[in-house]
């Protein structure tokens, strides 16, 4: 069977790996294949995603919340087409309607305190505006995360990552870039009371870390930390935002107004690349000296603009946060059962919201998992930076009927992992 | 076409289903709490909404409005006490157990004529059978019912429904209600309006309870109380100005007694119309044989005046003499206005071939009444003219209404299969559920076990749904309340959600054009 794509076509799946690996990417490429995911993915649509062999999927990878509002969602597709008459990537250098309307919603439903906006093209670069803007509100250099951070992989976001991502690159910058391990808030009382730190950026649950979740106070220590050593609070909302907790940002849960906040993902609906970090007046001070002082082409592309603040209204109609309410509570209650059956091999759920980390009791488990996910018309990725754990990201507006449908194969899969595990077959890659 | 409202009309519809989900695992305890809580708000606010409604609307009366909005929140409470829609039932001689299974999301579209009525009805009718529901009001009454819809959903809420129970489109448009309709997360469609959203209704696609038109003939015979008959009959056509469905349409009297019932009725409010107001009237309230929507729900003196004559401001009801009842004379059709036309008719068998006569130009399956004291021809009348309520010796907008009779208090009247509906009853809770049968072996050495005591239903263990709290939250951290409070708190403000002024006011100018058919409710 031919795979025709209109502007260009393969003989089968086995061809398009084969090029790839020529291509593109050889070690990711049999990377999945050893995995035993060989997915290359063809149709999408809501939440399921089609391999190219015709095999159904249901996606609860979102690509880390970009599918929050499923894949190719009509609302934001039109909304982009009916652009596209008009727009396209915009001039960089000139005010624009797009980016002043998105910089308005965003500033207006964000966090209180938060006044201006800043575009990127993806949740990297905007990692590097945010921590660039703290730099330059602080004139310090130092940044603080937590150990295994993960915020991206350009220049200053990845230093500020788990070092399996910056070390191979030689960008690994231990003296700027100070770790502290999560949840410990006397860790970053020392690593802050030098008075020389220009920012700790936060996730506000470490995605690719597993979802471990803050102990109840610990952002609120950190951000109080911060206050009083005169070091911006930067909020990584690029997987915890657009209501995936059941508020647009999750920071608000905990009552912080963090002096900047990032978003990207699933800001655009999937369609259309863009990131967005959003400024207090002291971490934007530069916006007001010299505009010039980031520039990105893509950044702020208009056409990303109108995806977003399309997203953004259907993300923040009082339905859909209830909604979101309501599967959080149809997933929590199901996966606890499920839980409850397989208690030696599935350890623990971490929750808030859509938000899920599953543990399993297996340095790799999540692995099985995942494989056997797979195998029953799931797809859901295991945390990079914690393979123990599988991140399970259910979309925002998935319907109750898809929703019973993924907890019956949960269940067939925790099983089947289970005993994958116990014999060693079926290894995680 | 799927614009801003149609697509967040979807998500109405989302959530409605997922709190119908919740809410049909409720108790009987609980969902009588809750129904009641919202009867006492709806009671409550009887009287407000009764001139918010003729204030928006310019139809009907408010000291009458006030009386259906009652009969509507109390009233149904009461009618309704005692019946339970919640729990099994086990039918030990039949070998049954009956399980409720609620309808899911009730789509209910109401009219313009009966607007905050037909809320509080349908919203209770659909809590009493733990349904959600997503109400869409006419155009032209969706301030006052939006508003009564979200006050009757704040106190549902307040007294445990899930979150989303009641909903209301607050910017109706034909499109939109078109969509809702087809909208496979609609389950059950309860449409009263005019005909064409009914019929739209029925070619939605999805389960439908849609009524017909009214057209009501009512009979006097030589028999009846004429005095009480005259009097009924002025007060019914004069209640809330004739907007019920179930309001007369022509008056049919046998000769023999109609000068008498016409002075009696003079006597109690009447003013019975000459050939030439008569006609004045006609011309004024039909062109090209379609009614003047103007005229819906007006006072009598209005009516005349703007009809170019004048009557005293007390006048309660024009009465119009015609000379027979056939389809070319508009003044047989519904008028939905206190006007009534008069025919008199040599005896009881030609009355009752005028009544068949007016139920054929409009109004088939739906309602009639007799004012006589001899049961054969109340029998003969009832056989005769294809309704499917008749109602004896008494108004019949309250009597066919279920106001005043033991029929179903409903602001919904099933026009049955000959008036093109599924049903053939007043509207009343039944209709919004099926229920689940277990059935055991007949056979007699097939011995069926005990249900008692047992209900899948339970009372909720707190809000649904419960607020998302992070799983590792501890007791000491902090309520689900507070973390709302708190989040209100850190953002700045809430946009207001949906269309931008200059798109609305694009969606009322095509509404505008498309209403102005079939405004008549
Ligand atoms: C928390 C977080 N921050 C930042 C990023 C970087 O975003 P991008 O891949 O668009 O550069 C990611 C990507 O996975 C992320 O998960």
């Amino acid at each position: 069977m031919m795979h025709d794509y209109g502007s260009f076509s393969f003989d089968s799946k086995a061809e398009v790996l084969e090029r790839s690996k020529e291509y593109w990417n050889p070690d990711k490429t049999q990377f999945w294949s050893n995995a035993g995911v060989d997915l290359v993915i063809d149709k999408r649509e809501g939440y399921f995603l089609w391999d190219m062999d015709g095999r159904r999927l249901v996606d609860l990878h979102l690509n880390g919340g970009t599918y929050n509002l499923g894949h190719r969602n009509p609302e934001v597709v039109a909304a982009v087409t009916a652009a596209m008459e008009q727009f396209d990537i915009g001039n960089h250098h000139f005010p624009s309607v797009a980016r002043t309307a998105l910089a308005e919603r965003l500033i207006q439903t964000g966090p209180v305190g938060l006044t201006r906006v800043a575009y990127a093209s993806g949740g990297g670069e905007a990692i590097d505006i945010a921590l660039k803007s703290a730099r330059h509100a602080t004139q310090r250099r130092k940044i603080v995360s937590i150990v295994k951070a993960y915020h991206g992989h350009t220049g200053l976001a990845v230093s500020a990552g788990d070092d399996r991502f910056s070390k191979m690159f030689l960008s690994d910058r231990p003296d700027e870039f100070i770790q502290v391990p999560f949840n410990d808030l006397g860790a970053m009382e020392r690593a802050l009371i030098g008075r020389d730190v220009a920012a700790v950026i936060m996730e506000t649950i470490p995605a690719t870390y597993g979802f471990p979740l803050p102990e109840p106070g610990y952002l609120e220590g950190v951000k109080a930390l911060a206050g009083r050593a005169g070091t911006l609070y930067i909020a990584d909302e690029v997987q915890t935002g657009l209501m995936r907790t059941g508020e647009l940002w999750g920071i608000t849960k905990h009552g912080i107004n963090p002096d900047v906040l990032v978003t990207g993902k699933g800001i655009s609906g999937g369609v259309y690349p863009i990131a967005c970090v959003l400024l207090s007046d002291r971490a934007g001070k530069w916006l007001t000296e010299d505009g010039f002082a980031h520039m990105s082409t893509f950044g702020g592309a208009e056409l990303g603009c109108i995806a977003a603040l399309k997203t953004l209204e259907i993300t923040t109609r009082p339905e859909v946060r209830s909604m979101v309410h309501y599967i959080a509570d149809l997933f929590g209650a199901g996966l606890a059962e499920i839980r409850g059956r397989y208690p030696d091999w599935f350890t623990g759920i971490r929750q808030n919201g859509v938000i899920f980390g599953l543990e399993f009791n297996h340095p790799e488990g999540a692995k099985f998992v995942m494989r056997q996910l797979y195998e029953h018309g799931v797809w859901a990725i295991f945390s990079t930076l914690d393979p123990r754990v599988l991140q399970f990201k259910p979309g925002i507006l998935m319907n109750d009927a898809l929703c019973d449908e993924v907890l019956d194969r949960v269940e067939v899969a925790v099983q089947k992992s289970r005993d994958d595990a116990r014999t060693g077959s079926g290894t995680a890659a | 076409m799927m614009t801003v409202d149609t697509a967040r009309a979807g998500h109405m519809l989302e959530q409605a289903h997922w709190a119908a989900r919740g809410y049909s695992t409720f108790d009987a305890a609980t969902v009588q709490r809750i129904v009641a809580a919202v009867a006492d708000v709806a009671y409550a606010n009887s009287q407000r909404y009764a001139e918010w409604a003729v204030q928006e609307t310019e139809m009907g009366v408010v000291a009458d409005k006030v009386r259906k909005n009652q009969a509507c929140s109390k009233g149904l409470l009461e009618f309704y006490a005692g019946q339970d829609f919640v729990s099994p039932r086990v039918q030990v001689q039949q070998k049954m157990v009956q399980i409720p299974r609620p309808a899911g999301v009730v789509l209910a579209i109401t009219p313009t004529t009966n607007p905050v009525a037909s809320v509080y009805f349908k919203v209770l009718l659909s809590l009493m059978t733990r349904n959600a529901v997503v109400v869409a009001p006419h155009p032209r009454a969706k301030e006052c019912c939006a508003d009564a819809a979200g006050l009757l959903g704040r106190a549902a809420e307040e007294a445990g429904a899930p979150i989303g129970i009641v909903q209301v489109v607050d910017e109706p448009s034909i499109p939109l209600l078109t969509a809702l309709m087809k909208d496979e997360r609609t389950d059950v469609i309860v449409a009263t309006g005019g005909s064409d959203v009914v019929r739209a209704a029925y070619s939605s696609g999805n389960p439908a309870l849609g009524v017909g038109p009214g057209n009501v003939p009512v009979m006097v015979d030589h028999t009846a109380d004429l005095k009480a008959a005259a009097e009924r009959i002025v007060a019914s056509k004069a209640f809330d100005n004739s907007v019920l469905c179930t309001n007369e349409s022509v008056l049919v009297v046998e000769e023999s007694v109609s000068s008498q019932l016409e002075r009696a009725m003079a006597h109690a409010g009447a003013h019975v119309l000459d050939q030439e107001s008569t006609d004045r009237l006609r011309s004024y309230m039909f062109f090209g044989g379609h009614l003047n929507t103007d005229v819906v729900g007006k006072d009598a003196s209005w009516i005349a005046e703007q009809a170019g004559f004048r009557v005293t401001a007390k006048t309660r009801l024009l009465v119009a003499p015609i000379e027979s009842v056939l389809p070319d004379d508009p003044m047989t059709h519904e008028k939905l206005s206190p006007v009534l036309a008069l025919v008199r008719v040599p005896d009881v068998q030609r009355g009752i071939g005028a009544c068949r006569a007016v139920v054929r130009i409009a109004g088939a399956g739906h309602s009639a009444a007799i004012h006589s004291e001899d049961p054969r021809t109340i029998m003969a009348f009832t056989a005769g003219v294809p309704v499917l309520r008749v109602a004896v010796n008494i108004g019949a907008s309250t009597g066919c209404s279920g106001l005043g009779t033991n029929l179903a208090p409903s602001m919904t009247i099933g026009t049955g299969f000959v008036g093109g509906s599924s049903i053939g009853d007043n509207l009343e809770p039944a209709h919004l559920l099926n229920w689940a049968k277990i059935a055991y072996n007949a056979d007699i050495s097939a011995p069926m076990d005990s249900f008692a005591g047992l209900d899948p239903a339970h009372a909720p263990s707190g809000r649904t749904p419960a607020y998302p709290m992070a799983s590792n939250a501890t007791h000491s951290s902090i309520s689900a309340s507070a973390l709302g409070a708190r989040v209100e708190a850190a953002v700045s403000s809430r946009l207001p959600h949906g269309a931008t002024e200059q798109f609305r006011d694009e969606i009322r100018q095509l509404v505008a054009e498309e209403l102005s058919q079939l405004l008549k409710g």
